[in-house]
């Protein structure tokens, strides 16, 4: 599936909500499913700290695709994190880093873009497009 | 008497609907909301009256001057300071905790002093002293606090020596809740000649502050915290201390003469009001008194009381929900942490109810360490807030529990 079909999907289950708490629940399952992360690894080198939560991220590069991991102490992040990882995981680096997230409008989940919010969505989707940058240039010099 | 009713007509904020739910504002700690008197003052001096102060000779200047000086002098009342020229404007409490740190600590504070505060203080009373500490290659000593959120005053005498500059205490947690004994830590302090200064952010909007009975060096509080304009603050200061203080910051209005060879300062307190201060909401700030004044402040504390009571009592009742703060005199504020559920987590889906809380380290992470916590959540609460609006808070914390089950 392409990065835009998997946006597409998201945007059609969230269609059928009609109230803001049962997004939310819908969140809170997605985030007690999210493989989770190592504890070994939760480390300052994966972390993005703000006030709020905390998240972790790491990446790994695999046949050219790019496999996300993620974890959150919030479990609304972590339901947030696991639409991120459904729709950027699995897919090439350019698709990543070219990535237009429409997803996030349509779902309405735009207001946890909030940049004073320093960890929220915008920082970790700058991350991801930054391992799958870092990914690219790796390949390139191989 | 509080007649909640007809004080909410006063905050037209509280009508709003947030994603379809009416607002329900428990965030008062962070930031209070204007009555309309407050916002008529602001929007009739800009309309009609706006002219620099101390400057012109012209009417308009001439009269807002006037309300400037009317303005410090109802705030000297309302703290009840001995002179206005100890009464002087800032940005908020940051803004004259930083002004002490600096200009206090310019004169007194040198290599190998030290400075305390305690643990539970707000993030905007410990930087400032780091800051000076850093510059001065002073240090900072902690009076720490117990699990219950009470400060260990009985361990004072052991953290003074004859090195200790000034105690730097909040009267009243934003966080914990606690109303510090801080008469009692001046007394000690001055019985060592040390000064004190309070962070009274949290205490002024809730209850009586007087200098002249506290003995206090210096009291700081923000106007936004009570129901006026953000961007204007108070720092009091006792005279003597002021006078031997160097300025803040140098700019207009706060010089007597200058030349290029030498400069000399202006009079208290214009000395430390360099620039164009916030003149606007400083006589906002005197509306905001005269409203609190009207509503009554014993009113104002018995009703507040009413509701911390209400509130400990309803929310202890929720399964899972722990209190952080249980000491015996407190500010109307509740931090708190429902079972292992993340504090945006429930400050997020409180959000979708149209309730307003705070979430996070509420600036003050050497606090959350004590506890071992990244982040709480806290519902604080003034005059215009209702028993109904506790209880729709407690239902909410109930259902969230159990989406989390």
């Amino acid at each position: 599936m392409t990065l835009n079909e998997k946006q597409n999907q998201i945007i059609e289950e969230f269609s059928v909500f009609t109230d803001w708490i049962d997004k939310y629940e819908y969140l809170i399952e997605l985030g007690k499913n999210l493989q989770t992360f190592d504890e070994k690894n939760k480390t300052e080198q994966y972390l993005i700290k703000g006030c709020q939560s905390r998240v972790w991220i790491d990446a790994e590069y695999v046949n050219g695709k790019i496999i996300y991991k993620a974890d959150s102490d919030a479990i609304i992040t972590k339901g947030i994190i696991s639409l991120l990882i459904r729709v950027m995981s699995e897919q090439e680096p350019d698709e990543i880093i070219n990535a237009d997230l429409f997803f996030i409008n349509k779902t309405g989940l735009q207001e946890n873009l909030s940049p004073t919010r320093a960890n929220g969505l915008s920082a970790m989707i700058k991350q991801m497009k930054l391992y799958a940058l870092a990914f690219k240039v790796k390949k390139n010099e191989l | 008497m509080i007649d909640v009713i007809n004080i909410r007509k006063d905050f037209s904020v509280l009508n709003t609907k947030i994603y379809g739910n009416p607002l329900i504002y428990l965030d008062n700690a962070a930031t209070a909301q204007k009555p309309e008197c407050v916002i008529q003052t602001v929007a009739e001096l800009y309309r009609t009256a706006n002219a620099n102060i101390h400057r012109g000779v012209h009417f308009l200047s001439e009269q807002c001057t006037e309300k400037y000086e009317q303005a410090r002098e109802k705030v000297r009342q309302f703290i009840n300071a001995e002179k206005k020229s100890e009464i002087i404007f800032t940005s908020g409490t940051t803004g004259s905790i930083n002004t002490v740190a600096t200009s206090f600590g310019e004169q007194f504070v040198f290599e190998g002093d030290e400075i305390i505060v305690s643990e539970m203080e707000h993030h905007s009373n410990i930087v400032p002293w780091q800051m000076l500490c850093k510059r001065k290659n002073a240090t900072i000593k902690i009076i720490p606090f117990d699990d219950k959120g009470v400060l260990r005053i009985d361990l004072l005498d052991s953290l003074i020596n004859e090195r200790t500059k000034i105690i730097a205490v909040t009267h009243a947690s934003n966080v914990l809740g606690t109303i510090n004994p801080v008469r009692q830590i001046i007394a000690k302090a001055h019985s060592y000649n040390i000064p004190v200064l309070v962070d009274g952010a949290q205490a002024v909007p809730h209850g009586n502050v007087d200098v002249c009975d506290l003995d206090c060096d210096f009291y700081t509080f923000s106007g936004h915290k009570i129901y006026a304009p953000t961007g204007i603050g108070v720092l009091y200061g006792k005279e003597k201390l002021l006078e031997q203080m160097p300025p803040y910051q140098g700019g207009g209005d706060m010089i007597s003469t200058v030349t290029f060879e030498k400069t000399t300062y202006a009079q208290l307190p214009l000395k430390f009001e360099a620039g164009t201060l916030n003149f606007i909401d400083a006589i906002a700030l005197g509306a905001a008194i005269d409203y609190i004044n009207k509503t009554g402040r014993q009113n104002i504390i018995e009703y507040e009381h009413k509701l911390l009571d209400y509130a400990t009592q309803k929310m202890s009742a929720v399964e899972g929900l722990k209190i952080y703060g249980e000491a015996d005199e407190k500010v109307a504020l509740v931090s708190f942490l429902l079972k292992d559920i993340h504090h945006l987590d429930t400050g997020m889906i409180l959000d979708k109810k149209g309730i307003a809380v705070r979430t996070g380290t509420l600036c003050a992470e050497p606090l959350l360490t004590h506890f071992g916590k990244t982040g709480m959540v806290r519902a604080s609460f003034v005059f215009y807030n209702t028993f109904d609006e506790i209880d729709i808070l407690c239902e909410n914390l109930k259902k969230i529990s159990l989406m989390f089950k």
